[in-house]
């Protein structure tokens, strides 16, 4: 019985990742619009860089819920 | 609740009562499961379209030439940028891991459907795939000289730190490549059914109020399947450029094209 609702609170924990991971698309989007503000002639040129760097931020976010999902199903 | 979980699991496909083209080689089970069936009309459709397409090619091309060569030009400047113009010898592979990837996540998404990059066996097998073609390639162009790219330049006693770095970097690459993919179907389409047991417990309860609240998380399924569309292809995408910044690696080292 402990034993399973210690695997529910470590998953739930596992779910912080996305704290980091929520930081860091903001701080992809929010760079990127700054950017192109300042430089509407270069944004074009830097879309896909920043569709990258999202896809690549989201990814960390979700290496938390592997973890949540190797915990529940895993073990 | 249902669990949500459940549409990920693979079942030998049946015929009658028994499961098809099912064999053993010594003491292992081979069946014909729900995610081969997929993976073979993924393929089958791909292939089917892309040759169709390009069948009767005109100067002025109709709508489905119009899509296939749209699809051309897509992945071959995403390879010049990424890999310069002598990485178009692999345009054949990245074009292949491109498709095969996008009509996967694109098939996922048909209501009742298996979604076959869901699987962390196909996606790591597929990040192999591409790991193994970019030693190969690194070996065969530039000889044992392709291990300097574990070396950066810097001073030697960053050396010690840097290079036990730049192999972990490389040896996690196959791991990250392949549970971006597989974690991003994962979770989306885990959302989903989460949100589609909303409605139907909403649904079922006694309360008219209650009934009525059900068409939120309906519409909400709506919206977040236009999301999963975006990711879908976001994801072929990321692959697809992720292989070719690898085989810019393997081709040119440390130094641009």
């Amino acid at each position: 019985m402990e034993l399973a609702a210690a695997k529910m609170i470590g998953a739930g924990l596992a779910c912080i990742a996305l704290v980091g991971a929520g930081i860091g698309i903001g701080n992809v989007f929010g760079s990127y619009l700054s950017g192109a503000l300042r430089n509407p002639g270069a944004a074009a040129s830097q879309y896909t860089n920043m569709l990258l760097g999202f896809a690549l931020c989201e990814a960390t976010g979700l290496f938390g819920l592997l973890i949540a999902l190797i915990i529940l199903f895993a073990f | 609740m249902q669990n949500p979980m459940e549409q990920f699991t693979i079942r030998p496909i049946l015929m009658g009562s028994r499961p098809m083209m099912h064999t053993h080689v010594g003491h292992h089970e081979f069946y014909f499961t729900n995610q081969a069936m997929w993976m073979c009309i993924v393929v089958g459709v791909a292939s089917l379209f892309l040759t169709l397409a390009v069948a009767r090619p005109q100067l002025v091309p109709g709508r489905m030439q119009s899509v296939a060569e749209l699809a051309y030009e897509f992945v071959a400047n995403m390879i010049r940028q990424a890999a310069g113009e002598d990485g178009m010898i692999f345009f054949p592979f990245v074009f292949t891991v491109f498709v095969f990837v996008l009509f996967s996540n694109f098939f996922g998404l048909i209501p009742g459907s298996f979604t076959v990059t869901s699987q962390i066996a196909v996606t790591f097998a597929l990040a192999c795939l591409v790991i193994l073609t970019v030693i190969v390639t690194g070996f065969v162009v530039h000889g044992l000289g392709f291990l300097k790219l574990f070396v950066p330049h810097a001073p030697w006693y960053l050396l010690i730190l840097l290079v036990p770095i730049e192999l972990i970097s490389f040896a996690t690459r196959p791991i990250s490549l392949s549970v971006r993919l597989f974690a991003n179907m994962l979770a989306g389409h885990t959302m989903l059914k989460v949100f589609a047991s909303f409605v139907i417990a909403l649904g079922g309860a006694t309360a008219v109020y209650l009934k009525l609240m059900s068409i939120a998380p309906m519409l909400l399924i709506v919206a977040i399947t236009a999301l999963e569309l975006l990711v879908a292809f976001l994801q072929a995408y990321v692959f697809a450029i992720l292989t070719c910044i690898y085989l810019n690696e393997a081709l040119h080292l440390h130094e641009q094209h």
